[in-house]
């Protein structure tokens, strides 16, 4: 045991190691295009890497660098590694995992991205890399009436920040519409209808910072989710109970003096450009018994489409959102149990989800998913393809006595990319099943039984 | 339909209970679970019982299927919030709850001020639920007390029946209470307000007394006791049943139907009911205190000396003395109780009667001396339509009824007729008491019916026997008295009582038709939410109120106060959660007279009411442009009366041209330029409502409006509802003084 606890030590070492000896200066960016779409308040960053090992010795990885105020902000990294040429692209996702830096300059963020195979000295690999940021267009002015539409300021650098040298870069920046109030110019930069291009620009060195700011029309729908707690109760009686609670605020430019429902009502197309006041959620197929309510009781104003591949829910909230106005509400639904549970190999029982939030373009600053397990349930863990935080609770439900163990996934920062399956895994013995069943019945075997009791035996003091 | 095969049912179990071989015949294949006669009556009744429990329950449930599981109207909102926060306080904290968040800047004593029996009954209610390991929504558990109860009151009312009459009474009564759209009116699945239990509660207590007076037994005494202290804290109402049960030992007293029995009953029910009714913080001493309460003490002191005259009789033996002796205590019995009234009534220890109570003695009292009471749609003197519309054939059973009563007199006719009487009056005073008058109608047209059915049923039984054998074996009182008739051998007698039964059928099966068309049509609406029918025939829902009500709660903030009229306090409260300056608990005339003054004032004086009393928000309810007629203009009038009753400055003339109501371009001036005028049609000028109508249409009073030009100068509109219904405008901070 001591010798194998030996060996797995030698090899995390050996992997820890791997860093030391393939420094940054070893790599460098031979070219680099950015793709940054602006159309809604959900930032999406496309970075088109080539990449090249300049050192002696085989790079198994590579740094992404982000500013303090986008790593704050990051909601996702993916990459992608592409071989082959033109048609025959394939693309392999690569693993990206946030990285600390000891001597990073400026509270620089980093992730680390992992190569299929280590790289050799002179060979380049080209990388697709998304990744996507939340609430980072800053609304200004920050107050504005109905009848104006909503102007925001996005920060960035014209020059991607990286620890390695970048031979050429190309920045396109694509806004939602083509007025656009001002821009940061840094030569060669130019604007062309909906796009603006920073670049080309040549040999940048490591850790370059151009900062540009870019002030432009944005009306979509800011809507943030403040705070989302999902409940997944699972029923082996043959269902999905899902309850979500919703804390929606309109992120944008705050909404400043008179809300006129004359202007609103018919004036629609000036007024209120950046309000909204209709939602989509795109639910399971096969859902049903679908509500959507709030604290104070039912909302009427709400249609659902089912279909096969998936259902989606309209709904509006009480009131159209403006800048800075809240609603809170609860959409729940249920779904049966055979399209999300399943029994391992081993016996387990796993439940099967979609991770993230169910409205479509919609930012979660906090969401909280709760997996509530049946009474009786033991080893839960959850697998997850990022990192949440997990905790268990306990829980009281109907005819409850110990209680459900449930599974706390809690995690900032999520958008739409988020929506992917995630597995809870649990032992349980369907015995357990019966419990509650049995307990009913024992009720009322024991009313008749009180009752019978009471018929046949004479409570009177007195003799008859 | 459940509710037409009930008084059906309860027929064949008359026809079984006294004659036994028809249901033998019946069960014939079934000879080896053959069940004796008693066991069989048993068995109907406990049946039809449970399926009028059920059924009681049932149609109260239409609220919630044609609209949701939410809490009703006005007042409920505010039992709503209160039974939320005894729940999670607890119940000290809820016994001395100052709530802020009312009466702005005032405040209220929730704990002192309030009938807690609702509160409590709900969440022990809850509390034994989740103890149950059910865990309900407090919500569902308050939308649902009212139809539980309703349920339980149709068994009180059948034991109720059983204890005036016989068993087949109770059993009519019972499902003749069980729909009566009288009492559901106030009992549908939403309507979480103290009527909800104070029926029952009531009718508990009077049968647990008449039940006393019967036996003389201090068990139901003691019982009834208990009855009226859940009574006390339930209602207000409960002054009605302090004051009918005196009358009816006066009665007593005075036809000579004086028994050990009554008093046990009386003096048992009367001391630990005071006694119990003082732990009551709102009722605290009005026992002793109030001049409403005094009757009951005079009856009791009656009693006394009634006591003391009896034992001084029993000693005499003479009674020549024993006459002279009796003029004497009477009088100065009389004497004694007319000065101590009168000294305490005059040093003010007892207080006069409230005008409450004075309006329900003079209907019109409250309409020329408190325009607040006579405001309330509620307390308008009752039309003759809704007592056919709530009573529906009882109105027509109810003489009946009491013509069997008096031809049968007992301790306990007595009193249901007196109940009956006395409750229908105050049914006449205000359209509120029909739902007190209910049980008593309903108890005696059950007798009504039972009794006529029962007649009819044993005349076609026995001509049956008498023709097959000849002999009545087991003849009851009624069975021999229509023997004699039969004897007479009056010409189609047996089809003449077959077309009376049918008759009888026919009606009860209309007035189930009746009650659920009513219970559906009538009486389920949560009025929070308005539905309409649209142009294709489709329904039509205007959710406004929840709609700004939520618009408050999310979009203003925590501590801004909200002026409105008073009859939308309690859901600002319990909806929005924010402070309110009036609400539904008028407990404060002035402070209501401040609001209607500053709605019927101009917008400079409006604006430095609202300064004085911190307004952030106001909120009106406009119906201009849905039609929904009950809105703040249609109920101007009762502020501008209110605020005058108050504030002389403003005279109902004013506002009024030639004594009439406008708000057209012939409205006066004052009404063109007041507050609420300004805020329900600001901007509405712009707006076009119905087809083929001139810009600023008014559907609910149709008409354009007088004034659409209108500008605002300390108030900015904050939000108005989809239908307009409600508009919430924001009060401006003081511009900068150079």
């Amino acid at each position: 045991m001591a010798a194998r606890i030996g060996i797995f030590a030698v090899v995390v070492a050996v992997f820890l190691s791997i860093p030391a000896f393939s420094s940054a200066q070893d790599l460098q960016i031979v070219n680099a295009e950015r793709r940054i779409d602006l159309s809604s308040h959900i930032v999406k960053d496309f970075l088109t890497l080539k990449v090249e090992n300049i050192g002696i010795s085989p790079a198994a990885e590579m740094l992404l660098a982000f500013s303090p105020t986008q790593i704050k902000n990051l909601a996702m990294v993916q990459a992608l590694a592409i071989t082959g040429k033109k048609k025959k692209k394939t693309y392999l996702p690569l693993d990206v995992k946030p990285a600390e830096q000891p001597d990073a300059p400026n509270d620089t963020g980093y992730y680390r991205v992992t190569f299929v195979s280590p790289l050799g000295p002179g060979e380049t690999v080209s990388l697709e890399v998304l990744y996507i940021l939340t609430n980072s267009l800053e609304p200004f002015p920050v107050e504005i009436t109905q009848s104006e539409s909503q102007l925001v300021y996005y920060h960035d650098s014209a020059v991607i920040l990286s620890p390695y040298h970048v031979k050429q870069q190309t920045t396109f920046v694509k806004t939602p519409s083509t007025r656009v109030e001002s821009f940061t110019s840094i030569e060669p930069a130019n604007r062309a209808g909906k796009e603006i291009k920073y670049g080309p620009y040549e040999n940048r060195a490591s850790y370059s910072y151009a900062p540009v700011i870019i002030h432009f029309e944005n009306n979509s729908p800011f809507a943030v989710v403040e705070e989302l707690v999902r409940e997944i109760e699972i029923s082996h009686w043959g269902s999905l109970q899902i309850t979500e609670h919703y804390r929606l605020t309109h992120g944008g430019a705050r909404h400043k003096g008179v809300f006129s429902r004359v202007d609103y009502q018919s004036k629609r197309s000036v007024s209120g450009a950046s309000s909204f006041n209709a939602l989509l959620a795109v639910l399971p197929p096969r859902v049903n018994s679908v509500y959507y309510r709030d604290d104070i009781g039912n909302i009427s104003t709400s249609h659902l489409r089912t279909g096969f591949r998936k259902s989606e829910l309209e709904f509006e909230p009480r009131y159209p959102l403006f800048g800075g106005w809240r609603a809170t509400f609860i959409i729940g639904y249920r779904v049966p149990l055979e399209d999300y549970l399943f029994e391992a190999s081993d016996g387990r029982r796993y439940l099967n989800f979609t991770f993230g939030c169910p409205l479509v373009e919609t930012i979660v600053n906090k969401l909280t998913i709760k997996v509530v397990l049946p009474e009786g349930s033991k080893d839960p863990y959850a697998i997850l393809p990022f990192t949440v935080n997990q905790d268990l609770q306990v829980k009281y439900s109907y005819l409850d006595i110990v209680g459900r163990t449930v599974v706390v996934l809690q995690k900032d920062n999520v958008v739409p990319t988020h929506n992917v399956p995630f597995q809870v895994y649990y032992t349980f013995k369907p015995i357990y099943m019966l419990a509650e069943p049995f307990m009913l019945v024992s009720a009322f075997f024991f009313v008749f039984v009180a009752s019978l009791a009471y018929v046949h035996i004479d409570l009177n003091i007195a003799r008859k | 339909m459940g509710g037409k095969s009930e008084p059906a049912k309860s027929e064949s179990m008359a026809t079984t209970t006294t004659s036994p071989d028809l249901i033998n015949s019946s069960f014939f294949s079934f000879k080896s679970l053959k069940l004796k006669t008693k066991q069989q009556e048993l068995l109907l009744r406990i049946a039809i019982l449970g399926l009028v429990y059920i059924l009681a329950f049932i149609a109260r449930l239409f609220s919630v299927l044609r609209y949701e599981s939410m809490i009703h109207e006005f007042d409920p909102y505010f039992n709503y919030r209160t039974t939320l926060f005894l729940t999670e306080k607890g119940f000290y904290e809820f016994w001395n709850w100052f709530d802020s968040e009312s009466w702005y800047p005032l405040g209220r004593i929730i704990g002192g001020t309030l009938y807690p029996g609702l509160m409590v009954t709900a969440a022990l209610i809850y509390w034994a639920l989740r103890f149950l390991r059910f865990f309900v929504h407090i919500r569902e558990v308050c939308v649902l007390t009212a139809p539980f109860f309703a349920s339980n009151t149709t068994l009180v009312a059948y034991f109720f029946g059983k204890e005036i009459w016989d068993t087949g009474a109770g059993l009519v009564a019972a499902v003749l209470i069980a729909i009566c759209p009288g009492y559901i009116s106030r009992s549908v699945a939403g309507s979480y307000d103290n009527e909800a239990v104070a029926i029952f509660a009531l009718l508990l207590t009077f049968y647990l007394f008449v039940k006393a007076v019967n036996t003389g037994s201090l068990a139901w005494a003691l019982g009834s006791a208990f009855g009226y202290f859940y009574m006390v804290s339930a209602w207000g109402g409960y002054v009605f049943i302090i004051n009918l049960v005196p009358l009816y030992v006066l009665v007593l007293l005075i036809t000579g139907r004086y028994s050990m029995r009554l008093y046990i009953a009386y003096n048992c029910m009367y001391i630990l009911g005071m006694l119990l009714a003082m732990q009551i913080r709102f009722v605290g001493f009005q026992h002793v205190q109030s001049g409403e309460h005094m009757g009951a003490m005079g009856v009791f002191l009656l009693m006394q000396v009634f006591y003391f005259l009896d034992w001084v009789k029993y000693q005499l033996n003479d009674t020549k003395l024993f006459q002279t002796f009796l003029r004497i205590t009477v009088t100065s019995a009389i004497l004694v109780g007319g000065i101590a009234l009168g000294v305490g009534t005059a040093s003010g220890y007892i207080s006069p009667w409230t005008g409450r109570f004075y309006s329900l003695l003079d209907p019109t009292y409250a309409k020329d001396h408190i325009p607040i009471i006579a405001s309330v749609s509620e307390h308008q003197p009752t039309a003759w339509s809704s007592f056919m519309f709530d009573y529906h054939i009882l109105l027509f059973l109810f003489p009946a009824g009491l013509y069997f009563c008096f031809k049968r007199l007992s301790d306990a006719t007595i009193f249901i007729v007196m109940y009956g009487l006395t409750s229908l009056y105050f049914a006449g005073v205000m359209v509120r008491l029909i739902l007190v008058a209910t049980p008593a109608v309903c108890l005696i047209s059950a007798i009504a019916v039972s009794a006529t059915v029962k007649n009819l049923t044993s005349l076609l039984r026995t001509k049956q026997k008498v023709s097959q054998t000849g002999s009545t074996k087991g003849a009851g009182s009624s069975k021999a008295s229509s023997k004699v008739t039969l004897d007479q051998s009056q010409p189609f007698q047996k089809n003449g009582a077959i077309a009376l039964l049918v008759g009888v059928f026919y009606l009860l099966s209309r007035y189930a038709i009746h009650c659920t068309w009513v219970t559906s049509e009538a009486y389920s609406s949560p009025s929070i939410v308005l539905a309409a029918r649209g142009a294709h025939g489709n329904r039509i829902l205007f959710d406004d109120y929840r709609e700004a009500y939520y618009w408050l709660r999310q979009n203003t903030p925590t501590d801004a106060k909200i002026m409105s009229w008073w009859d939308y306090g309690y859901q600002i409260t319990a909806m929005g959660n924010r402070t309110v300056i009036v609400d539904n608990n008028t407990w404060n005339n002035t402070h209501i007279a401040t609001v209607g003054r500053a709605m019927s004032s101009n917008e400079d004086e409006a604006y430095e009411i609202m300064r004085s009393l911190d307004v952030n928000y106001v909120l009106v309810v406009f119906g201009g442009v849905t039609g929904y007629s009950s809105d703040d203009i249609n109920k101007f009038l009762w502020m501008v009366r209110i605020g005058g009753g108050v504030f002389p400055v403003i005279k109902e003339p004013d506002y009024l041209v030639n004594g009439e109501f406008r708000v057209d371009k012939g409205a006066s001036p004052k009404m063109l330029n007041c507050l609420m005028y300004k805020l329900c049609y600001y901007r509405f000028g712009e707006l076009t409502t119905e087809y083929g109508k001139p810009p600023g249409y008014d559907r609910a009073r149709g008409g354009e409006i007088g004034n659409k030009d209108i500008k605002l100068e300390h108030l900015e509109e904050a939000y108005t509802t989809s239908n307009w219904i409600v508009r919430i405008y924001r009060v401006k901070p003081p511009t900068n003084r150079l």
